[in-house]
């Protein structure tokens, strides 16, 4: 049911007031795969992703969905197909988990939002596929950091878009939160094959679960592909500044990056 | 993990039984302002029954009912229904886009506004009608816009608006004052309805242009109550939802300010009506569900109600402002001592 869908970027000049973020970037996310975007703060990680999403308007150059720029698109049929988690987005009050969740359905919906059974559908298919289905009656604020985001995740499930971005979606999680929370994007592209574009900080955890990894360094991509790769000693240093050895991570066989301080040095 | 799992028919049943108690909410509510609206037409000096108000309202000649009745009653009614539908529905409008139950108009001074520029085109320029209306909304605007250019400026929103409108609506309540004090004859009614807000001396001609803005604005802005919702969730979010929040944002300001000033050049700014009816509607409906047509109602039923208290429920006869402020002015200091306690901001 789900079709794969280009996206891309042209030319793409992005930038707030006087400063510049990204200058004449070219971009093309692979569609039905997972593809992560690291890179050190400011590099204008979340700024790309923004602008994909049509949140903010390019200086110059073009985001392209199917050939089309996002930008004159009409707003809710590219919500149809493209959803965006922002970093923090924030929750009315008292508001319930299954009332979140159908919040997601307003792109599918007129103007005086009339209800259908697909979006009932929708919604319970987002409950069940991020296990938030217990919580469906409880308030937003009573739950932990870790089901929280899984709700957020649940309401742009609920869009049922076939591309989902979603900026540092494990921000703020502790490890099992971060990991349940990859595990339910995976499942998301493997059983839907929704192309997942996602911004994450931890490298290794980038590399672990992106079929295609995308490293950026002051608004220009200085390496990507696959996780193995992009994620190289040369191109740490090269990214991050820092010095790094990789080695081969005996659970998931991709790259994992030991970072190497002042204090520590290799010892062979 | 967890094994619970829904099937749509849950959520079907869930989203019926939310329906269904919606429906007799609003139904209750209109129940209400129907009510309060019939009694209004029956006492007075002289008591009428709904029969009497009936033939009245149908054109006959009702010996004594058809003056009062037709000519005093029946427009302080409507002006009450209209005007209370007007500033609740503003009042949740604002309170919703800037997610905060303290930015309503009537506290970030573009109620004030609207009646420093009434009470100003009324009482030194000696205009009426269209014109008033005009002077409200155009300085309705300019508030809104002069305090969203001040607390923006800096970055920050939020506590620095409120902050900013609050001392804004002093400045213009001190206009008011100066306006009523240049005014020749210095007349109580007069300085109470642009201070506090009246119904005293209704005529049509004051409820004419109000009926036809909240007949106007009033549809523009609760077509746009799905996507102020998703406004709540963010800018970013709403966006990614599809809602154009620029846009939607601009479209809601000027239909919301439009009512406020429509209302306001009618009745002058009736105290706290616009704060107090989302807040009451929230409550009466719970975090489910939208709460602006709820609001609305919340509006009518308060002024009807307070202009009956106001004339009848005391030996002397009180503006309509002046029993919503005695209402309104403890709910503020509750929210501004909760928030604090709280340790948030406002």
């Amino acid at each position: 049911m789900t079709h794969d869908h280009q996206l891309a970027a042209e030319q793409l000049t992005l930038g707030y007031a006087d400063r510049t973020v990204i200058d004449a970037l070219d971009l093309t996310i692979p569609p039905g795969l997972i593809t992560t975007i690291v890179g050190p703060n400011a590099c204008g990680k979340s700024t790309l992703l923004r602008s994909m999403s049509r949140l903010l308007a390019p200086r110059s150059g073009q985001v392209l969905l199917d050939g089309t720029a996002v930008h004159r698109m009409p707003a809710k049929e590219l919500a149809r197909t493209l959803g965006l988690l922002p970093q923090s987005p924030l929750a009315p009050e008292g508001i319930t988990v299954a009332d979140l969740v159908g919040r997601g359905r307003q792109p599918h919906q007129g103007l005086f939002s009339r209800w259908s059974t697909a979006d009932d559908i929708a919604v319970a298919e987002a409950l069940n596929a991020t296990a938030t289905a217990e919580l469906a009656d409880r308030a937003i604020d009573e739950l932990s950091g870790g089901q929280r985001q899984r709700v957020w995740i649940a309401m742009a499930l609920a869009q049922q878009t076939d591309v989902l971005l979603l900026d540092e979606p494990t921000t703020f999680l502790d490890v099992s939160h971060q990991i349940e929370v990859l595990d339910l994007l995976t499942d998301l592209n493997r059983a839907r094959g929704t192309t997942i574009v996602m911004v994450l900080h931890d490298l290794n955890l980038a590399a672990r679960y992106a079929d295609h990894l995308i490293a950026l360094s002051r608004g220009e991509i200085r390496a990507q592909g696959s996780p193995s790769t992009v994620l190289t000693e040369k191109v740490i240093l090269d990214v991050f500044g820092v010095s790094s050895r990789v080695i081969i991570d005996p659970v998931s066989h991709k790259p994992l990056m030991l970072p190497i301080g002042r204090h520590h040095a290799i010892a062979e | 993990m967890t094994t619970t799992t829904l099937g749509a028919a849950d959520i079907a049943r869930h989203r019926h039984a939310h329906a269904t108690q919606r429906r007799t909410i609003i139904g209750a509510l209109v129940g209400l302002v129907i009510a309060l609206f019939a009694l209004s037409l029956m006492v007075g000096q002289s008591f009428y029954t709904p029969l009497e108000v009936i033939r009245v309202i149908a054109g006959d000649d009702v010996a004594g009912a058809t003056f009062a009745v037709g000519r005093l009653r029946l427009p302080r009614a409507a002006l009450a229904v209209v005007t209370g539908l007007s500033f609740g529905l503003a009042g949740v409008t604002f309170q919703t886009m800037l997610r905060n139950p303290l930015a309503s108009p009537d506290i970030i001074g573009i109620s004030a506004g609207s009646s420093a520029a009434a009470a100003f085109a009324i009482i030194i320029l000696g205009l009426s009608g269209p014109a008033v209306s005009l002077f409200a909304i155009v300085a309705g605007l300019g508030v809104a816009l002069l305090v969203y250019g001040l607390a923006f400026s800096g970055g920050a929103a939020g506590t620095r608006l409120i902050l900013v409108g609050i001392g804004i609506a002093a400045m213009l309540d001190s206009i008011i004052n100066y306006v009523l004090s240049r005014a020749g004859q210095w007349d109580l009614q007069e300085a109470l309805r642009w201070l506090t807000g009246s119904l005293n001396g209704t005529t049509w001609a004051q409820v004419i242009p109000a009926l036809v803005s909240l007949a106007v604005l009033g549809p523009a802005l609760l077509s746009r109550s799905n996507d102020l919702r998703s406004m709540q969730l963010g800018d970013d979010t709403a966006a990614a939802l599809g809602v154009r929040v620029e846009r939607t944002r601009f479209i809601v300001i000027v239909a919301a300010v439009g009512l406020i000033a429509f209302a306001t050049a009618a009745a002058g700014p009736i105290s706290f009506v616009a704060f107090l009816s989302g807040p009451i509607a929230a409550r009466i409906v719970g975090p489910r569900g939208s709460r602006f047509l709820p609001a609305a109602l919340v509006g009518a039923v308060l002024v009807l109600a307070a202009d009956l208290c106001g004339q009848y429920a005391f030996g002397t006869r009180f503006p309509v402002g002046v029993v919503t402020g005695v209402l309104g002015a403890p709910y503020l200091i509750y929210l501004i001592v909760r928030t604090n306690r709280s340790g948030g901001s406002i």
